[in-house]
């Protein structure tokens, strides 16, 4: 099967249903998106399929149709996005290893709400489980990361 | 206190140390340094000037911050000791782990392994302290736990940086022929003012790197600190917000196969029958294989992809064996409860217990019954490792806290030399204790037996991690105290019992050894608080359930916290005496810890008036030479009990990284309120019944309280960091929830009892 990634096209030869996370992170080399649980129950997997957030280790790779984006595709080291400038100016990370399921969770919820509220931020990002417990980091990251997209940094 | 012949007698047991088993060796060998790990593996123009510290040609600064990064901020406090006096800003320098080696032994992690509390600096205790120092360096044990890297960094990294830069200040001096004591150093080079002349580092690094290690260093004053006591950015933050492949799970290799475990849900119990057939015919499944370890039996999957191993595992028909302890949750509960009727070590014992109770009037007795379940550690990261046995050589890559254990019993698994074994430590993804373990690791090991010299990445699903963990030990106690006319305790009995985690430990790393003498951990957080009560007794008893436990970020602190301040609050209600008053009367001759209580009270307004509905407890525990005081507040909505706010005021005597010290405190309330509200471990048919997040969860952000912290530096000792948040969280909401409703819980999780919104 052909799939879109990170805006780069992978011919997949997988078990259709390998869930999209296994293709991603053994076949397509993308380990960006982390595995946590496997029951969509961590958020830690968390892709865009044509922008909306999805679980990843319970999507079976078979239903994927649309295009995919990780972390590896937001932003780079050198030109970050603002939710990933916002998360490195608030210092948000502990482990880490949850951080990339956050950001991408965070990513979809300022495409869709400009200037989300604090019951906004809790609904979106409720499904993303920090076991460091990073949360207080995270919401002042998002309200950073609003005043950043506004001033279109 | 104890004498040192008496404490020599009982032969206590310090964690790691009871697996010295036999090593005795002289003072020399004390003395005598590791070699230096760095000189046989560096790059051309590259040169070494202690374990610490490598400097290139080009001037690229490399430091070794030798302890796991598991999310506490280590690598970059580590990297500012060095930095600090090597004179180089952070921006500039390179940060790596570094290789398995004795010469990065953690000796802090054993000071306050004897039974003596952190504030006892008697001439004994600080005799048994110095020599847990040198037993850490005989063990050369290279780990990361005790929260105690700052502690055992501090002084020998600043020492390295200092080192090196006398000696590139030597090779300048003889370069430029100028006094030494006329150049200075900044960023990286070396100046002369006078002349305007300056080297860099680079430029002088393979001279100086031949040159004599100075006999007298000389550190900077902490007045002149620039990066030490100041908030600096994390060098690790980059990698982490752009999904960078740090962990050990994100490890790829060319060749590389996949692979997962299932191994026996009854612990140390075998297969009496396994049919792999189906699971073998499974597509991209490549070999299944026994493994045997001191941590238990089971099976390896070998595949093309992650994916297919873990749809084999589930695909393999399999029996085990009977277990060796109860069943469930309540014939292991019925085990504990036996114990606290039988013998144990008295681990405090000031004044006369028995006699202060003999005579004791019925209305001045408080007595209390308290449990704590197992817990699971449930990293986000499951356990992982990747390993490659080839020509005879292993090598594996893993998130580990401690990497010279892996080393030598991955070794000790295959049937090599360790010293044909190289451990490369990446980042892990949480670590709170699990991966002391090395389960992870043998799996891969053995596994890599079996692929013919291609490396294989081992990863467990969340449900084999979440049932093959090294638990939080469950614990009970029974406590009884005698009250004064003035409401104040005269005397306080506690008896705690529970599995001992250090015999468990080393029924898994060195079963050939036999523990002995008591366990501290059992009592630890009850027996060395800095309160005075006039008869004061504290008795652990380890009781026989052999189901696997560990350290579980703050050890037995998280247990006895809970234990002890939730009693304490039962005294201050039945005395009619405020728990802060309480608290501050008690240690009046600490007053480290009264200004730690004092603090934390006057940021949460402790005492004024709240709105119907809200509510606030307090609890205070020293651990890990740090002071803590906590206030919970707690408001009852319609969806449940809310936790509101939580303060926080700890005494951390040297504050080395303001901004990640306050991160760690909350992290860790964290993850004391978590096990608190809804955490536990439970058995059926000698197998976890939890599976995953979904019966297993922790705090999600929508109940994540607010949070406001205060770091004071009035004790004359550091303190640790990454643990001492957890152990007063627990006891503080749930005296909050007494306040709140007058319901006493004194069995977690409360979940058992009521709802969190």
């Amino acid at each position: 099967m052909r799939l879109t990634v990170d805006g780069q096209a992978f011919d997949v030869n997988a078990d259709p249903e390998m869930p999209l996370l296994w293709a991603l992170r053994d076949l397509m080399g993308k380990t960006g998106p982390k595995f946590g649980c496997g029951i969509a129950a961590c958020g830690a997997c968390t892709v865009h399929v044509d922008g909306q957030p999805v679980r990843s280790c319970s999507l079976p790779v078979g239903e994927v149709t649309g295009a995919v984006t990780t972390i590896e595709g937001i932003g780079t080291e050198g030109r970050l996005h603002p939710v990933q400038q916002a998360w490195l100016e608030e210092q948000v990370a502990q482990c880490g290893y949850c951080q990339a399921g956050q950001i991408m969770s965070a990513v979809a919820l300022l495409d869709q709400v400009a200037d989300p509220t604090d019951a906004d931020v809790d609904n979106a990002m409720g499904g993303n489980l920090c076991r460091c417990g990073t949360y207080p980091k995270i919401r002042a990251a998002i309200k950073r990361a609003v005043v950043l997209k506004t001033a279109g940094i | 206190m104890a004498s040192v012949a008496k404490i020599a007698r009982r032969t206590f047991l310090i964690g790691a140390a009871a697996i010295a088993g036999g090593v005795a060796v002289g003072y020399y060998y004390y003395r005598k340094p590791y070699p230096n790990p760095l000189e046989g593996d560096l790059a051309a123009d590259e040169a070494t000037f202690n374990p610490y510290v490598k400097i290139g040609a080009d001037n690229t600064i490399t430091i070794i911050a030798p302890r796991a990064e598991m999310g506490q901020g280590i690598s970059t406090t580590l990297a500012a000791m060095v930095a600090e006096e090597l004179d180089v800003g952070l921006g500039q320098v390179k940060v790596d782990h570094g290789p398995a080696s004795y010469a990065y032994y953690n000796s802090a992690i054993l000071e306050e392994g004897g039974p003596f509390a952190f504030f006892d600096e008697s001439m004994t205790a600080e005799i048994v302290r110095a020599g847990m120092g040198v037993v850490g360096k005989f063990l050369a044990l290279q780990g990361t736990g005790g929260s105690a890297s700052t502690r055992d960094g501090f002084d020998k990294m600043r020492q390295a940086g200092a080192a090196a830069r006398q000696m590139l200040i030597a090779a300048a001096a003889q370069k430029l022929g100028i006094a030494a004591a006329d150049l200075e150093t900044a960023n990286g080079s070396i100046l002369h003012k006078a002349s305007g002349k300056s080297l860099t580092y680079g430029a002088v690094a393979a001279t100086a790197a031949t040159m004599a290690p100075p006999a007298e260093i000389r550190l900077k004053d902490k007045a002149d600190w620039k990066l030490l006591g100041k908030p600096q950015k994390r060098i690790d933050m980059p990698a982490k917000v752009t999904g960078a492949p740090i962990f050990g799970i994100d490890v790829t290799l060319p060749d590389m196969l996949y692979g997962t475990v299932k191994m026996s849900p009854r612990f140390w119990a075998k297969p009496i029958k396994a049919d792999f057939s189906n699971a073998e015919k499974m597509p991209g499944v490549i070999k299944i294989v026994q493994i045997d370890t001191n941590y238990g039996h089971g099976f390896g999957i070998i595949a093309e992809n992650t994916w297919a191993a873990f749809k084999a595992a589930e695909a393999i028909d399999t029996e085990w064996a009977d277990p060796e302890y109860p069943l469930d949750s309540a014939g292991i509960s019925e085990v504990l409860k036996q114990a606290l009727g039988t013998k144990g070590s008295v681990m405090r014992d000031d004044g006369d217990v028995d006699t202060a109770f003999a005579d004791a009037p019925r209305e001045k007795i408080v007595e209390a019954d308290y449990a704590v379940p197992y817990l699971a550690h449930a990293t986000m990261e499951p356990m992982n490792a990747t390993a490659r046995l080839k020509d005879g050589v292993l090598d594996i890559w893993c998130g580990n806290q401690a990497p010279t254990l892996v080393r030598q019993l991955c070794a000790n698994a295959v049937g090599i030399e360790q010293d044909k074994v190289s451990v490369h430590t990446t980042f892990l993804g949480g670590g709170f204790g699990r991966r002391v373990e090395v389960d992870y690791a043998l799996c891969a090991a053995l596994m890599a037996k079996e692929t013919a010299g291609r490396p294989v990445k081992v990863i467990w699903t969340r449900e084999e991690d979440m049932r093959h963990d090294a638990y939080r030990p469950a614990s009970v106690g029974k406590f009884q105290a005698r009250l004064g006319n003035d409401g104040m305790p005269i005397a306080i009995d506690m008896t705690i019992a529970s599995p001992s985690m250090i015999a468990s430990t080393l029924r898994r790393l060195f079963p050939s050894i036999s523990p002995l003498g008591p366990d501290k951990s059992i009592v630890d957080g009850a027996h060395n608080q800095p309160y005075t009560i006039p008869n004061y007794r504290v008795t652990g008893v380890a009781a026989p359930v052999s189901i696997p436990v560990g350290s579980w970020r703050s050890v037995g602190s998280s247990i006895n916290g809970f234990f002890h301040e939730g009693f304490l609050d039962e005294i201050a209600v039945a005395g009619k005496t405020d728990p802060i008053e309480l608290r501050k009367k008690l240690m009046a001759a600490y007053p480290a810890a009264v200004k730690v209580v004092e603090k934390v009270a006057e940021m949460a307004k402790w005492g004024e008036a709240l709105p119907a509905g809200k509510a606030k407890g307090i609890a205070f525990t020293l651990s890990f030479g740090s002071w803590v005081g906590e206030i919970v507040q707690v408001a009852e909505t319609p969806a449940g009990i809310r936790i509101e706010k939580v303060w926080i005021a700890a005494d951390v005597g040297t504050a080395l990284d303001p901004d990640i010290i306050e991160a760690q405190l909350i992290s860790a309330a964290i993850y004391g309120l978590s096990a608190a509200m809804g955490q536990e471990i439970t058995f059926v048919d000698g197998m976890v019944e939890q599976s995953n997040f979904h019966d297993y969860d922790a705090m999600r952000i929508s109940q994540c309280p607010a949070f406001e912290v205060a770091i004071l530096e009035n004790f004359h000792k550091m303190g640790g960091v990454g643990e001492v948040g957890t152990p007063p969280a627990a006891p503080a909401l749930a005296n909050a929830i007494f306040a709140l409703t007058g319901k006493r819980i004194r069995t977690l999780p409360l979940s058992k009892e009521l709802t969190f919104a």
